[in-house]
């Protein structure tokens, strides 16, 4: 029981962090109807910015946990979209139009570009961070097993729902959201009625470089190492989570999100670890031949 | 479909001319979501006759024909294909068998060849079928064995018959993709022809074309029926060619059917004029379209083969 | 995008400057952002934990050159008519159609250096080696052409069914005893089967999906082989794989009792270059049978309908083509070369290991299909000598060579998006068909 428990809190954080990335593939997705693979990538130099960013505020003296975070996400989250945006416009804008295969391969180009390039400039060991928030609750106790809940886990879980809700009024209520979910049902009459279709892109690839920075820097915390790499797995779960939900569905982005992370824990736990990576994605591969749609995904009608 | 088992075919549904129906369509609806796009809509079209389907934008024509070909699944009704020794219910078959097994053919409203690939080639893809069985599935292709040449030959033979009533010949080693316009409409209905269909759908074919090429499509197509004796089901707005050369026409509005008949019968039916050509008289008829209702041959036309 | 030109004060042939410097600092603006973090600061271990090291030049150096890049870009942008567009197609068209019509006369010229290389003057045996690695890239290439290139279906895990070829073929070699000729094939179905069994399913979907679940497919083989170690003895790997014999000769110095080598049957001495110059001929005669099939297949209608699918999905299904079923094919014999090619590498190392299988290699073999014109098999020799011949020769380029395969992808996509040298010719003419048979 206390193990299950344990497992449950260690499988929400996960999953909020895989929610996180998750967002950004299903938002291009529902806009231009691509998976955007460097989209791991950029998870990736999240992470990494936010590990510079907290080594030099180290530097700086500037220790006091709640201020260094905040820093550390608002500086990540900002150049991190720095590289979304760029991607999107060296790599997909020119390729509108273009025959079906080619904005898929110079997006794999694209991931596989940023992997070296981040190993190129950073080396390609892994890099530990030491521990930036340490302790926790003890939620209950007993001689063999102690489930704690640690505060790394509760910030994750906070600031996941803290960007979730924020998200959601921005789609919901902003003029942007209006633009972006009309560019979703009709990019040429969207056009037409006078919103700016490559700006709404953009800023989706913008906002959702931003969102899958945070989840970098969780993961930073969390773990407290990173690598080149990361993005790759992290990446391809993440996706699945998209596909899960129902690729195109916000909510279902975050319900996916949580799903491939309970269902990785628990494999883990109660199975092999080191097959954690198979059940995401044989997951992925029953849903795609039960139910394509994802949980919250709507069916989608072909055009002929 | 459980509708379509249990009503027997009560008001027998007949082609107004009496021929044999080819396709009998009986209480087909299509809904997505909650939109109803085509509405219990029962009619029988002919066997070497030309239907046309008409109707406002948003009648669901082309919904009724993505039923018929299986790209969309019905919600309720029986679309049956009688070819005289077998009948098929199309609704119950997946596309690609439709064409293969019931020899349903069909071009499309934005026009869809295989850009990349050379005009024989688009005609020799639509014969793969015949093609693969010549070539052992391949198997005997590849060893260089059996009669897979004399297939490739023959076929392309069929896909120079075709060219030559579409008049493309002399384009037929260039892409699909490189041809004008009137060229790449009459390419995608021999390609469809060269797949020996019994019953042919055309959705749109006389659209973007200049009043020439229109009168040539319609030689092409009666020249189709006549020749060939096979159905064909025409979605068409330019009504010089539904009112010259075809031999019923079914009107549809808002989903559901308001007239069936003779084109004589359907121009003169009040729920027509009301509905489609009374009301939106300016919108829909170009001044060169009502002096073809006038029976005002259009320039350049050649014979209509009648 | 377009400037108004020679409107405002300071232009040159009519070009506004002042539009232009705007636009060049604009993009020096982002260079910046992105430069500011990952390039400027560099994470370094130090005892006790990270420390930084600055490389502020480096972030100078990059604004400076997207500056100036992007200048440059605009200026000819506006100088240049925007009909040079539609004319550097036709160029590169031209260009592509005729290193095809080269390829028709050097193919067999290639053929003959290809087989007389081993006895050229300058060989040896470093260059037969290269030779070799070559040659597998180029059957790779060629494999996965047919998957990506003639079917338009984006395998990035082909290194998956390459990785089952060899590992197939180690363990039916190690364990049952039997030749290379045996178990060459036994590998090949193997690796169709696993395309088959996962093709299946995601075939049917949209593409994009492909792309993702053969991406992850080439993950999961390399963590199976990983962590099964009953059978596959993980990271340790598989060694005392079998060599490949001459038709039941093995390449030994040493001759046991009763029974012949290479060397005692042709009565020669024995040198080791005697078995790398078989390997080498080996893969050579892959190569071409799977350039052989591929050429063939092509022209009948299994691979004309790979290609209507490639071009349009829904048009095949109205012609009564079953899409998945053909799919299926093509990934099957995709995946069944790539394992071939992966029993190849088996005998040749004689000892696998996950490591040699990961998705380096799949993107490696994509930029090789990719860069050399997709459907091209020509263009997949050139890439495969550039791409793999270059790196070898530049050993120590190493690092930046996927940094220059994922640009080279995405630039080639935006430049042209059907490959460099990708150039179609009609499998049968109208011409040709008169005279009585095919081409």
């Amino acid at each position: 029981m206390e193990y299950f428990v344990q497992q449950l809190i260690n499988g929400v954080t996960l999953g909020a962090i895989y929610g996180l990335i998750a967002i950004g593939y299903t938002m291009v997705y529902g806009i231009i109807g691509m998976i955007n693979f460097a989209h791991g990538d950029i998870f990736m130099i999240g992470a990494f910015v936010g590990l510079i960013a907290f080594l030099i505020l180290g530097l700086a003296g500037i220790t006091w946990v709640p201020l260094a975070l905040i820093i550390v996400l608002i500086v990540a989250m900002l150049l991190t979209s720095v590289y979304g945006w760029t991607v999107e416009r060296l790599a997909y804008r020119p390729l509108r139009g273009s025959h079906r295969l080619a904005p898929l391969i110079s997006a794999i180009g694209m991931s596989i570009f940023l992997q070296n390039y981040v190993q190129i400039l950073q080396g390609a060991r892994v890099r530990p961070m030491p521990p930036v928030i340490q302790g926790g609750i003890t939620l209950m106790e007993t001689d063999a097993f102690v489930v704690q809940l640690s505060y790394v886990q509760i910030l994750i879980v906070l600031v996941t729902v803290a960007l979730m809700a924020t998200f959601a009024m921005i789609i919901a209520r902003t003029p942007l959201g209006r633009a972006q979910r009309a560019c979703e049902q009709d990019r040429t009459m969207a056009g037409l009625l006078g919103i700016n279709v490559d700006r709404t892109i953009s800023l989706t690839f913008v906002t959702g470089a931003a969102l899958a920075a945070v989840a970098g820097i969780l993961f930073l915390v969390y773990y407290g190492v990173i690598d080149f790499y990361i993005g790759f797995l992290a990446g391809i779960k993440a996706f699945t989570a998209a596909v899960l939900g129902g690729i195109g569905s916000l909510p279902g982005a975050m319900l996916g999100g949580l799903l491939i992370g309970l269902i990785e824990t628990f494999w883990s736990a109660y199975f092999t670890i080191e097959y954690k990576d198979v059940a995401a994605f044989s997951i992925l591969v029953l849903v795609l031949i039960f139910r394509p749609t994802g949980l919250l995904g709507r069916p989608e009608v072909e055009k002929v | 479909m459980s509708l379509a088992e249990a009503a027997p075919m009560s008001p027998k549904i007949v082609v107004p001319s009496g021929a044999r129906p080819l396709l009998t369509v009986e209480h087909l609806t299509m809904r997505f979501g909650g939109l109803v796009a085509v509405n219990d809509v029962s009619f029988a079209a002919g066997d070497a006759e030309i239907t046309a389907i008409i109707g406002p934008n948003g009648a669901g024509k082309t919904t009724l024909f993505n039923c018929l070909t299986g790209f969309y699944k019905p919600t309720v009704g029986r679309l049956s294909l009688d070819h005289g020794e077998r009948q098929f219910l199309l609704e119950r078959m997946d596309d690609f068998r439709i064409a293969q097994k019931a020899h349903v053919a069909r071009t499309f409203q934005n026009i869809r060849l295989f850009p990349a690939m050379s005009v024989l080639e688009n005609l020799i893809v639509a014969q793969h079928n015949a093609l693969m069985r010549a070539s052992g599935y391949s198997v005997f292709g590849l060893l260089g064995i059996g009669g897979y040449r004399q297939a490739e030959s023959d076929a392309v033979d069929w896909a120079r018959y075709w060219l030559e009533q579409v008049n493309l010949v002399d384009r037929a080693d260039d892409n699909a993709g490189d041809l004008p316009y009137g060229a790449q409409r009459r390419l995608e209905i021999a390609r469809a022809m060269c797949s020996r269909p019994v019953l042919l759908c055309l959705d749109e074919p006389a659209a973007g074309l200049n009043p020439r090429e229109s009168a040539e499509l319609n030689a092409l197509l009666t020249y189709i029926k006549e020749k060939h004796q096979i159905g064909l089901l025409l979605i068409e707005h330019d009504m010089s060619v539904v009112m010259e050369i075809s031999d019923h026409i079914v009107v549809l509005d808002y989903g559901s059917k308001i007239s069936d008949g003779t084109p004589e019968f359907v121009r003169g039916d009040p729920a027509v004029i009301r509905a489609y050509l009374g009301e939106e008289e300016e919108d829909e008829i170009p001044p060169e379209v009502a002096a073809d209702l006038a029976g005002e041959a259009p320039p350049g036309g050649e014979g209509e083969g009648r | 995008m377009a400037v108004e030109a020679g409107k405002r004060a300071g232009s040159i042939d009519g070009v506004d400057l002042q539009a232009l410097f705007k636009e060049a600092g604009l993009a020096a603006f982002v260079a910046f952002g992105l430069a500011i973090s990952v390039v400027g600061v560099r994470t370094v271990t130090i005892p006790g934990g990270l420390g930084l090291e600055y490389r502020w030049e480096w972030v100078v150096i990059a604004v400076a050159a997207v500056f100036i890049g992007r200048f440059v870009l605009a200026f000819r942008r506006e100088t240049r008519s925007p009909a040079r567009r539609a004319e550097r197609e036709a160029t590169m068209d031209r260009i592509g159609a005729g290193v095809q019509k080269v390829a028709r006369i050097a193919g067999p010229l290639l053929f003959i250096f290809a087989v007389a290389l081993p006895w050229m003057p300058f060989s040896n045996r470093y260059i037969v080696d290269i030779a070799t690695l070559v040659l597998t890239y180029i059957m790779l290439g060629w494999g996965l052409n047919i998957v990506v290139g003639l079917a338009g279906l984006l395998d990035l895990g082909y290194v998956a069914f390459y990785a089952v070829g060899a590992y197939s073929y180690a363990l039916i070699a190690i364990h049952f005893d039997l030749s290379f000729w045996i178990c060459l094939p036994l590998a090949g179905l193997f690796a169709a089967l696993f395309g088959v069994l996962l093709g299946f399913p995601v075939l049917r979907l949209r593409g994009d999906y492909l792309a993702i679940v053969t991406l992850g497919f080439g993950e999961i083989i390399r963590v199976v082989l990983l962590n099964w170690y009953e059978l596959t003895r993980g990271p340790d790997g598989l060694s005392g794989i079998p060599r490949p014999s001459f038709f039941g000769l093995p390449f030994s110095r040493r001759v046991q009792e009763g029974s012949d080598t290479f060397h005692t049957f042709f009565g020669i001495d024995y040198t080791s270059m005697q078995r790398i110059v078989f390997l080498y001929y080996l893969i050579l005669a892959l190569a071409l049978i799977t350039n052989f099939f591929t050429m063939r297949i092509r022209r009948l209608p299994v691979g004309r309908a790979w290609e209507a699918l490639r071009e349009d999905e829904i048009a095949c299904r109205s012609l009564g083509i079953n899409p998945t079923n053909t799919k299926l094919t093509a990934f099957a014999i995709g995946a069944m070369f790539g394992g071939f090619a992966g029993s190849f590498f088996a005998t040749r190392q004689g000892f696998i290991s996950p490591e040699s299988f990961t998705f380096v290699e799949s993107a490696v073999i994509l930029a090789i299909v990719v860069l050399g014109g997709m459907g091209s098999q020509i263009g997949v020799v050139i890439a495969s000598v550039l791409l793999i011949g270059g790196t070898e020769l530049f050993r120590e380029l190493e690092q930046f060579r996927m940094l220059a395969f994922g640009g080279a992808m995405v630039a080639i996509m935006v430049w042209r998006p059907r490959g460099l040298l990708a150039h179609r010719d009609p499998t049968l003419r109208l011409g040709a068909a008169a005279k009585g048979g095919g081409p």
